[in-house]
């Protein structure tokens, strides 16, 4: 008998099934108009949140992919649908998230005639995406799906786009989807270890009087924490993270000092200078990692470990390169590690924090509320147990600086590309795979304009988040780099902001405004009690900075940092106040 | 330094594409491009040419190419043995009695002679960059109208074993083809 035949639209939604999916974020438009009509047969297993705007469902496919590890998937249509997803597309390809975009082009017979609608979206894609195809044989439909996936996945993950024109949607043929092993004779995603540098890097540590560990991303995407501390614990080795590394080792261990780089504290920024080795998990030497490249932990011996090779020796050269899966390097490792402490470099570590302690955020007096304060409520408010998203600038790096997390994927956060409007959607996406956690977005008033459109979305489908509104009526840290290297010439960076409560009105949610820090805490109780989408507005201080900061290009060590303030919490009389 | 890579592609639309679109963005100094068909359907052989005076991006530059989903192989041949050719067509202008002047700057170089026409010949020559690079300066006197030279192509000397593309590196033997691993990469 023969078998059945299928259009490529209902291919389109049969892939997806077979590849998990269970949600997808998307937009209709004339180009995928017959994979929208096919949908219909495919409710009962798939369900589509129909976005605002197709940045939303890159972000939301990017949510959900970086708390899940899952490919996440948007749709749109050809044109414009398509070049919205642009900026996703990059967040996504910056921070090595896994999501496949899937969108409609116009008809195969008048591709490169400037139809309607028409944009050559997988050449403006080639340099955002890790890998990107033009299906033009429905014959062709299942496999390049499926290679799609696998590509968006497998080794370093990253974004892959998927472009169907309207015909190829609509033409029948049978449906296979192959089972057989995908062979891309051009894509070695993993390679083998090399005994002799499990070696070299076994004796490297044991033989380091002042370590380093540097957490990555790599972290969470390889899933080795327990081996990066296993590492640690053993040889008595401190962690530093990055921004996306955050949580990939607990927050509250011992071992773990906390954030590195642009706005990182002092002690990590000096343990990184001054240590004798430094191993790379999983990370890229970000130049918001790195400051100066010349004089960045002058001297220190350093492994680099990365499933990439492209990103080996790319900004810092290293002495031992290590190529792989970070929790599989690690697993080779380990045994050969020696036990050893190390009290004199934990001493000088911990005379640098105390150090700092005394310029700590937490300890001024001022009327004001202070975003650090804010941040440091919701972490109690929440007892470090959410599933946290924020947007960009200084709300998040107050964030990573003063809410600790003590899980993986319990941070999500657009680090490289630093994509404003990047935290609403990316909860919502996260949302449908997270249900245990509370789930806080913490964003700025000028982040939260830029996509807030997706309120209405996430009131459309009733997700369980909350919206903490960090409103200190500027862009607060490009203000940040006018006070400090633009003697505050504030072009154009207060900006105005709708009255949010009514705002939270007019989605038919709930809306509450705190000004100060005893508000905080019966706002979250009242917000926790709610179930869909509220908002809490925090109203703090303007003026406020994140400290201490290393700029851009200069030394890791020459941190610019919070003036010190006197018994009484405030700032001393000659140092700069705010 | 100049760096020569040996390049195997699948022959898919866009793929030069890519490899250009790659060499733009990372800001990598790309001299010259040629691609072919190869001895396998559906595999192109490229051999690019890069410029780069620092070791660290030219390996930044291999391991770059290779990631591509695209590329299925990538050899830098820049200190291996190799043939390597570029191919140049000179139209010169002339007068009858230069001809003799011409032809011996022709034979000096191992060139030919393709076209002889009223007023113009049109010369041909296939050899290492710094031939054709004589033999144009040692042309210079007369009057050149028109050049067409294409990139650098290279062959490694010695025997190849024929690439399996279903499985690039699984048979003994074709190691050549594996990729380097970034500790062991020779820049
Ligand atoms: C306003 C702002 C300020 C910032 N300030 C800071 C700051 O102070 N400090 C800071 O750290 N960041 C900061 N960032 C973020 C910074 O720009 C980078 O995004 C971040 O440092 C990158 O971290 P990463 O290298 O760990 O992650 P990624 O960029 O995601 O890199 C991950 C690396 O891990 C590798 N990898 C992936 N999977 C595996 C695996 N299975 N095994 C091994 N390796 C793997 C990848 O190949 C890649 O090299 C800031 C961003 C913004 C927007
Ligand atoms: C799409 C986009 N445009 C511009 C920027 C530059 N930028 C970085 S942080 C920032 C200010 C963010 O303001 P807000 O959301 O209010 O956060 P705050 O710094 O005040 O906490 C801007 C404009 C960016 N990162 N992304
Ligand atoms: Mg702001």
């Amino acid at each position: 008998m023969k078998k059945q035949k299928l259009t490529g639209a209902e291919i389109i939604w049969e892939c997806l099934i077979k590849e998990g999916v269970d949600v997808v974020f998307g937009y209709p438009g004339g180009a995928i108009l017959p994979t929208y009509d096919a949908l219909n047969n495919y409710r009962e297993k798939i369900h589509h949140v129909l976005v605002r705007h197709e940045q939303g469902a890159t972000h939301m496919a990017d949510g959900y992919a970086r708390v899940s590890g899952n490919v996440g998937v948007a749709m749109a249509t050809s044109g414009p649908g398509a070049t919205n997803m642009i900026t996703g597309l990059a967040t996504a390809m910056m921070d090595s998230s896994p999501i496949v975009c899937i969108t409609g082009q116009v008809p195969t017979a008048v591709i490169g005639s400037d139809a309607f609608q028409e944009v050559d979206i997988t050449g403006v894609a080639i340099p955002v995406t890790k890998h990107c195809y033009l299906v033009m044989d429905v014959e062709e439909l299942a496999d390049t799906i499926r290679e799609a996936f696998y590509v968006a996945r497998s080794g370093r993950p990253g974004p892959v786009l998927v472009d169907i024109p309207k015909d190829i949607q609509n033409a029948e043929t049978e449906f296979i989807y192959s089972e057989k092993e995908i062979n891309l004779p051009g894509y070695q995603p993993t390679v083998d270890i090399q005994d002799d540098d499990i070696k070299e890097f076994a004796k490297m540590v044991n033989e380091a009087k002042k370590p380093v560990i540097l957490a990555g991303h790599g972290i969470l995407l390889s899933e080795a924490s327990k081996e990066t501390l296993e590492l640690a614990e053993k040889a008595s080795i401190p962690i530093a993270t990055t921004l996306l590394g955050i949580g990939g080792v607990p927050d509250s261990h011992p071992l773990v000092l906390g954030m590195m780089g642009m706005h990182g504290e002092t002690w990590v920024n000096n343990a990184i200078q001054n240590a004798d080795l430094l191993i790379a998990c999983g990370m890229r030497f970000d130049d918001r990692v790195t400051g100066n490249l010349k004089t960045y932990s002058p001297n220190s011996k350093k492994i680099h470990i990365d499933i990439d090779p492209s990103e080996i020796n790319k900004n810092i050269k290293v002495d031992l390169a290590i190529q792989g899966d970070l929790g599989n390097v690690l697993r080779h490792v380990n045994p050969f590690i020696n036990s050893a402490k190390k009290t004199e470099w934990f001493n000088i570590i911990s005379g640098w924090n105390k150090e700092s302690q005394q310029r700590d955020v937490l300890n001024i007096k001022t009327d004001a509320l202070l975003g650090a304060q804010a941040i440091r409520k919701i972490w109690e408010g929440t007892k470090g147990n959410a599933l946290i998203i924020t947007d960009v600038g200084q709300h998040q790096m107050l964030e990573a600086q003063y809410y600790e997390h003590d899980d993986p994927r319990t941070l999500l956060t657009s680090g490289g590309l630093g994509t404003m409007g990047f935290s609403l959607p990316a909860a919502i996406g996260a949302s449908f795979y997270e249900k245990d956690r509370d789930i806080w977005v913490i964003v700025g008033d000028g982040s939260f304009q830029m996509m807030l459109m997706e309120l209405a979305t996430a009131v459309q489908e009733g997700v369980n988040i909350n919206i903490a509104i960090i409103n200190n009526g500027y862009l607060g840290m490009v203000r940040q780099w006018q006070q400090m290297f633009y003697d505050a010439r504030y072009a154009e960076t207060p900006i105005s902001s709708p009255d949010f409560l009514k705002l939270a009105e007019a989605y038919g949610i709930n809306g509450y405004r705190v000004k100060s820090l005893d508000e905080i805490i019966p706002a979250m109780n009242k917000a926790n009690k709610i179930t869909g989408p509220t908002l809490i507005e925090f109203i703090v201080e303007e003026h406020d900075m994140v400290y201490p900061m290393v700029p851009a290009g200069a030394n890791l060590n020459d941190m610019i940092q919070r003036p010190l303030f006197n018994e009484n919490g405030q700032y001393k009389k000659k140092e700069k106040v705010l | 330094m100049k760096q020569t890579l040996i390049t195997l592609v699948e022959d898919k639309p866009g793929v030069l594409n890519r490899i250009s679109s790659l060499f733009r963005r990372r800001n990598f100094n790309i001299e010259s491009l040629v691609v072919g068909k190869s001895e396998t359907p559906g595999v192109s052989r490229m051999t690019i040419v890069a410029n780069e005076p620092e070791a660290r991006k030219r390996g930044n530059i291999y391991f770059n190419l290779l990631k591509l989903v695209n590329v299925i192989a990538v050899k830098d041949v820049s200190k291996l043995p190799c043939v390597s050719r570029e191919f140049i067509l000179i139209k010169i202008n002339i007068d009858p009695n230069q001809l003799n002047e011409v032809n011996t700057v022709v034979k000096q170089h191992s060139a030919r002679i393709v076209d002889m026409g009223a007023e113009t010949v049109i010369v041909e020559a296939a050899d290492e960059e710094l031939v054709i690079n004589n033999l144009v300066s040692d042309l210079q006197p007369f009057d050149i109208t028109e050049i067409v030279r294409t990139g650098k192509i290279a062959m490694r000397l010695g025997k190849t074993l024929k690439v399996n593309f279903e499985k690039i590196n699984e048979k003994e033997g074709e190691i050549r083809w594996k990729p380097e691993q970034v500790s062991s990469y020779q820049y």
